[in-house]
């Protein structure tokens, strides 16, 4: 346990410092939120009603950005050798380092919603709706997301793959995430089926994830 | 002949060498007794000639998911079992499954648009099999992306498995989607419903399309073994040029 | 092709389409074959023996 809780703070304290990433995540959401006016023009109704896609499409590009860094800094350093080698079972280490990154870069994005929210004319309750809906759903894009990086890591090509890999995976996610988002501010449906569905596929992605990651990692690393 | 015994590439392609021309030769018998009875067979009263497209559709619907689950017990053989054969099987699959989930989209994009009036319409069957296209392509680049040959195969094990679970969850969230903003989609087409003069055509189509993708599979699938002899001995010829 | 109705074009497009990827494929896996069985007969041409001592090209 001590050492898995090392791991996490160990990997926080990285992805915080200058040169860890953690943060570029956030810009990259933010930029990404400011463009869309750009492109679909500055119309606050229009702009409303697409909010909730509009931040999840960025919350999910934002995190796949960073996903990149999960393992290739620590194959590059030779600590991944070092984790896959020591006595604690590697999938609880694939999930706490997940977790780790989650607490990183995932929950900044989140402390970021109501602001963007405001840039995008939602009201109160859509913000709350859309940030209740990341803090629940931006879990499995992380650990769905880790899958793509354990075998972009063992292949020395990360990025572009990466995200091809990943993408596709990341669908019902999407689709749970708006939606639940959706119910909430315009009905008709109500906001717990979407949600808990969005639950119940993060869930799903902290048993599939970390043993689908640790067995990648131990089959490619040699 | 056990499975134990085709672990030998030798006995393998020994094995398919005998078999691969019965197995052309019945694919092309069934094909044309397919074709020849999806030609006369009659005009649905609702949709007129266009049901013909069907008899194309669903086969290649139906293999590329049948793809999908060969390559899923391929990737238990190559993780579980290490059988050597195994990776060889999934790798020869999956540009033969994408091609044929190419033909789903493209069969049932043009069979929609008489229906539809679009030749895309965001319907849930056609969607899932576009993502399903999708996952395809990933999982051909990953095969490219990686020179060793058994590295890749892991790694392709490895999506292929998470790929079999998440289709299904893939399938059922996009169905949700699909009712969720428009109703229930236009081509009619329930199983049982269907009348024994659509259905028989159907069948031996479908029957058909299984057989060319075995034929085509085994072929491929020789294909690789032989391109692996090729590398191995490339690698023998470079280290004896080195000791030399 | 009368007897197809209103949307023959797509119909003889679709079983067109079909036809070509098939064919594509069995042209590229014949084509593969051809390209790797040249390859082992040259590397064992310059004397390259498996290691079974068995021939590569011979199938």
């Amino acid at each position: 346990m001590t050492a898995l809780s090392a791991l996490i703070r160990r990997d926080i304290r990285i992805a915080l410092r200058v040169g860890g990433g953690a943060l570029i995540g956030v810009l990259f959401f933010l930029t990404v939120t400011v463009l869309m006016p750009f492109a679909v023009g500055p119309d606050l109704a229009l702009l409303s009603r697409l909010g909730p896609a509009i931040l999840w499409l960025g919350a999910l590009l934002a995190s796949l950005l960073t996903l990149d860094r999960l393992f290739t800094a620590d194959h590059e350093d030779g600590s991944l050798d070092l984790i896959v080698m020591s006595r604690t079972p590697l999938e609880l280490a694939c999930a706490a380092k997940a977790l780790a990154h989650w607490l990183a870069a995932g929950l900044p994005l989140i402390v970021a919603t109501p602001a963007l929210g405001l840039l995008l004319n939602l009201d109160g309750t859509a913000t709350v709706a859309v940030a209740l809906t990341l803090l629940a759903g931006t879990p499995a894009l992380t650990f769905t997301g880790m899958i793509g990086a354990a075998l972009a890591v063992t292949l020395h090509r990360g990025g572009l793959l990466l995200a091809v890999l990943v993408l596709p995976l990341s669908i019902p996610v999407l689709i749970f995430g708006v939606a639940a988002s959706q119910a909430a501010i315009t009905g008709p449906m109500s906001f717990g089926t979407p949600f808990s569905i969005l639950c119940a596929l993060s869930l799903v992605s902290f048993v599939v994830g970390p043993f689908a990651a640790a067995a990648s990692l131990r089959h490619g690393l040699d | 002949m056990s499975l134990i015994d085709l672990a030998n590439p030798t006995k393998f392609l020994a094995l398919t060498a005998r078999v691969l021309p019965w197995l052309a030769g019945a694919t092309v018998i069934l094909l044309l007794i397919g074709l020849y009875q999806s030609a006369m067979a009659p005009d649905d009263y609702q949709q007129g000639a266009t049901v013909k497209i069907m008899f194309i559709h669903v086969p290649n619907a139906w293999l590329s998911m049948f793809v999908w689950g060969i390559m899923s017990i391929a990737s238990l053989g190559t993780l579980v079992w290490r059988h050597p054969l195994a990776d060889v099987a999934a790798k020869a699959a999956a540009p033969i499954g994408a091609a044929f989930t190419f033909l789903a989209l493209v069969t049932g994009s043009l069979w929609g648009r008489p229906m539809w009036g679009t030749y895309w319409e965001w319907d849930a069957r056609l969607t899932s099999v576009l993502i399903l296209f999708l996952m395809y392509l990933g999982l051909i680049a990953l095969w490219r992306a990686v020179e060793d040959p058994s590295r890749a195969a892991r790694a392709a094990a490895v999506l292929t498995l998470v790929g079999a679970i998440n289709i299904p969850i893939i399938k059922f969230s996009v169905d949700w989607w699909n009712t969720l903003h428009q109703p229930a989609s236009v081509i009619r087409m329930g199983g049982p419903t269907l009348d024994n003069a659509f259905l028989i055509p159907l069948l031996i189509m479908a029957i058909a399309f299984s057989l060319l993708f075995i034929t085509l599979h085994l072929a491929a699938m020789r294909n690789e073994i032989l391109r692996r002899r090729v590398r191995s001995l490339q690698m023998m010829q470079a280290n004896q040029q080195r000791a030399a | 092709m009368a007897a197809l109705g209103p949307y023959a074009s797509f119909i003889v497009t679709s079983y067109g389409l079909v036809t070509a990827v098939v064919a594509l494929l069995i042209v590229w896996i014949f084509l593969d074959y051809r390209q790797q069985t040249a390859r082992l007969r040259e590397l064992e041409a310059s004397g390259i023996v498996r290691r079974s001592g068995r021939s590569a090209a011979e199938i």
